[in-house]
């Protein structure tokens, strides 16, 4: 409408001498990268340098911790939390905490198994039912908490206790169930890729990547938008080329690429793809940024809590029917003892933050790969759980603490 | 004259023991500029967050060129076609301010959003209203006040509307800002849309307003064609009494009390 009346001639204004354009040189890019660390937009950096230290602490501690072996059985562990850790993101990203996450991957796993095993369903058709069990449960979470009002601390601590009752209750006096070893839910975490497919998907990975981008930044200029240079274009496929082909590389030494670690990945780039290009995830960080201007901008507040406690719900029993994949069982102890707290630490060592409307998916990859490493580390040294929840506790202090100081630079910054 | 656009009677809202409104009604035609005016507490923003579906009213009609309609949540109001700029700001500082203005009306193809279009969109328009703006992607937790009203009185003009609710919207803005936002209520009444304006500022009120709707204690105390009315008489009605502070300081101080009400 104002389009159809523009103040009368006058032309656009030219940019604003404020702003601080960065060239598209070498210099220009790092520069801009060092005024944005400066400004506490510290993104995923800190994540990847302490990977980068942990695992070179831990290679030189033992030379085996590199080793394709090690590494292969690394990606295959973090696969269940890291599918957990996702579920907790959309959560925190809303402002809220899921408690119940355990909890939940437990009592998926017990109905996977006594539906797969007890009752002799296909075991497909037992996932399917596993899964949905957890998106039901976080129905019911979301519900109480956006329709009645109670605090979502609350609805998922009573639901960490009651699905964890559920499973002792479904698995009964055996307390344990164990899984055949050649069906779905086996092959689940037993099939690896040969190298030309791992080699195939990496490609199309970073092409697709590539393309895009730079797809995506000719449309930005043809509309007369900024948009990145060439050259960063071009930086930014090389720094994700060089994890996705290392990884395919060493994980082709050994078995090749795992399924499970490819399901995760899945997960993790459809969320993040989700959470950025969609009316939905703009919905979502909206809520989480300001419930009430959310609702006044006639967005469904209590149908975006619901369908997230019910995202994270799901993503929990998916993580679940992994563990038991991986384990062959489901026991009374299947989702409970650190498996939450990994969960949620994992989700904020990545950067994701605590205090709601900033954080993104790839945060469950690198949190849950700085865990696992510090527990595969403590293992090759045979160090017993007590020295490993002690620096899992110093690691995700860290993390809430670069939170927390980030924040309150963003204030000094203006930015929230 | 024409139907009135949007028709309010009968409006009763409370608050707990607080009796915001009572009894409340309100028209706007096409083409006019209404001023909702009234002290502090008056009841004039719970007025508009009536209309806007943000805090339904208890009791009372509300007539959409000449239909009753039932406004129970904000997408009501913005399928009806009104905008509302609501004087606490309802911004989301975490988004930039192109998620912002799009908010609740992204644009998307095939359920991917359409970013190069809104940013476009959102460049256009935000030139159309002469704002300088350094950068349309930081977050608007980085704007000043100012700039954080011209985001949401833009965002306002983006969804079409055909009443335009402006809640205080000059009260943060700077001499030039103020004007262009006059020139814009303007700009809006030509093109035959119907305008809510509350402002305290009386002569911003004379400059624009075709009517004042004064609101005391949360009811109706006046309706006044602002041409044919002096400015005493508005006070007097805003305060209830001829004998006000206002009046009392004017004597006092002997000053042309024109500016400020
Ligand atoms: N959400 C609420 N809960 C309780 N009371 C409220 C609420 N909103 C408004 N009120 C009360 O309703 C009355 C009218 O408030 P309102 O915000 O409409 O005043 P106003 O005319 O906009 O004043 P101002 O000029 O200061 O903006 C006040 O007494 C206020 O305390
Ligand atoms: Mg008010």
């Amino acid at each position: 409408m104002a389009q159809q009346t523009p103040v009368a001639g006058e032309a656009a204004p030219a940019p604003d001498p404020r702003l601080i354009v960065t060239g598209s040189s070498p210099r220009g890019l790092v520069a801009a990268a060092l005024r944005r660390l400066r400004g506490g937009e510290l993104g995923a950096l800190p994540v990847i340098v302490g990977l980068i230290v942990i695992c070179a602490v831990f290679q030189s501690l033992n030379s085996n911790f590199l080793s394709p072996q090690n590494l292969s059985n690394l990606t295959l562990q973090v696969v269940s939390t890291g599918l957990m850790s996702c579920g907790v993101i959309m959560v925190l990203l809303l402002g809220e905490i899921d408690l119940s996450v355990g909890s939940v991957s437990g009592v998926s796993g017990a109905v996977l198994a006594v539906l797969a095993v007890n009752h002799g369903i296909p075991e497909v058709a037992a996932i399917a039912l596993a899964v949905l069990t957890g998106t039901l449960i976080g129905v019911v979470h979301g519900t109480v908490f956006a329709k009645v009002g109670v605090p979502a601390f609350v609805v998922t601590l009573a639901g960490l206790i009651g699905w964890q009752g559920a499973q002792l209750y479904l698995l009964g006096s055996d307390g344990t169930i164990n899984v055949p070893y050649d069906g779905a839910i086996a092959y689940l975490t037993q099939t690896y890729f040969v190298p030309a497919v791992g080699w195939g998907i990496a490609v199309a990975a970073v092409g697709l990547y590539a393309g895009l981008t730079l797809l995506g930044e000719r449309r930005r200029t043809a509309a007369g938008l900024p948009a990145k240079s060439a050259a960063e274009v071009i930086a930014r496929t090389v720094l994700l080329a060089v994890p996705v082909f290392g990884g395919v590389a060493v994980l082709n030494l050994w078995n090749g690429v795992p399924l499970a670690f490819l399901i995760f990945l899945g997960f993790v780039v459809v969320f993040d793809l989700v959470l950025r290009k969609t009316r939905y995830g703009r919905m979502v960080f909206a809520v989480g940024g300001s419930a009430e201007a959310a609702r006044r901008a006639g967005i469904n507040v209590d149908l975006i809590r619901i369908s997230v406690f019910a995202l994270a719900s799901t993503l929990a029993a998916v993580g679940g029917v992994l563990a038991v994949s991986r384990g062959f069982a489901v026991s009374q102890s299947s989702g409970s003892g650190d498996v939450l707290m990994l969960a949620i630490a994992a989700a904020v060592i990545g950067g994701t933050s605590l205090f709601g409307g900033r954080g993104s998916a790839y945060s469950a990859l690198l949190g849950g790969l700085v865990l696992g490493a510090i527990t595969s580390g403590l293992y090759l040294l045979q160090m017993d759980s007590s020295v490993r929840y002690m620096i899992t506790a110093a690691v995700l202090l860290i993390a809430v603490i670069l939170d927390a100081v980030s924040r309150r630079s963003r204030r000094a910054h203006a930015r929230g | 004259m024409s139907e009135p656009v949007l028709e309010l009677s009968g409006i009763s809202k409370r608050f707990g023991a607080v009796q915001a409104l009572s009894d409340v009604s309100l028209r706007v035609h096409p083409g006019e500029v209404v001023a909702l005016l009234g002290d502090n507490g008056a009841g004039k923003s719970t007025l508009v967050k009536v209309i806007a579906g943000v805090n339904p009213a208890d009791t009372g009609t509300l007539l959409w060129e000449g239909r009753p309609v039932t406004v129970a949540r904000p997408a009501d109001a913005q399928q009806l076609g009104i905008a509302t700029i609501y004087q606490d700001l309802a911004l989301c500082d975490n988004l930039d301010i192109v998620a912002n203005l799009f908010l609740g009306g992204e644009r998307s193809t095939a359920g991917v959003l359409d970013e190069v279009g809104m940013e476009r969109r959102a460049r256009e328009l935000l030139d159309s209203l002469s704002v300088s703006i350094p950068s349309l992607r930081v977050p608007v937790a980085s704007l000043s006040g100012g700039q954080r009203q011209i985001i949401a009185i833009a965002r306002s003009l983006l969804g079409e509307p055909k009443v335009v609710m402006l809640d205080e919207p000059t009260a943060a803005l700077g001499v030039a800002q103020t004007a262009q936002v006059l020139d814009l209520i303007e700009r809006l009444r030509d093109q035959g849309l119907g305008v809510i304006l509350i402002s305290h500022n009386m002569a911003d009120v004379r400059a624009v307003a075709d009517r004042a709707m004064v609101l005391r204690l949360g009811r109706n105390a006046g309706d006044f064609r602002v041409e044919d009315t002096s400015y005493e008489e508005i006070v007097a009605a805003i305060t209830g009494a001829a004998d006000n502070p206002v009046a009392r300081r004017a004597g006092r101080v002997a000053v042309p009390g024109s500016e400020e009400a």
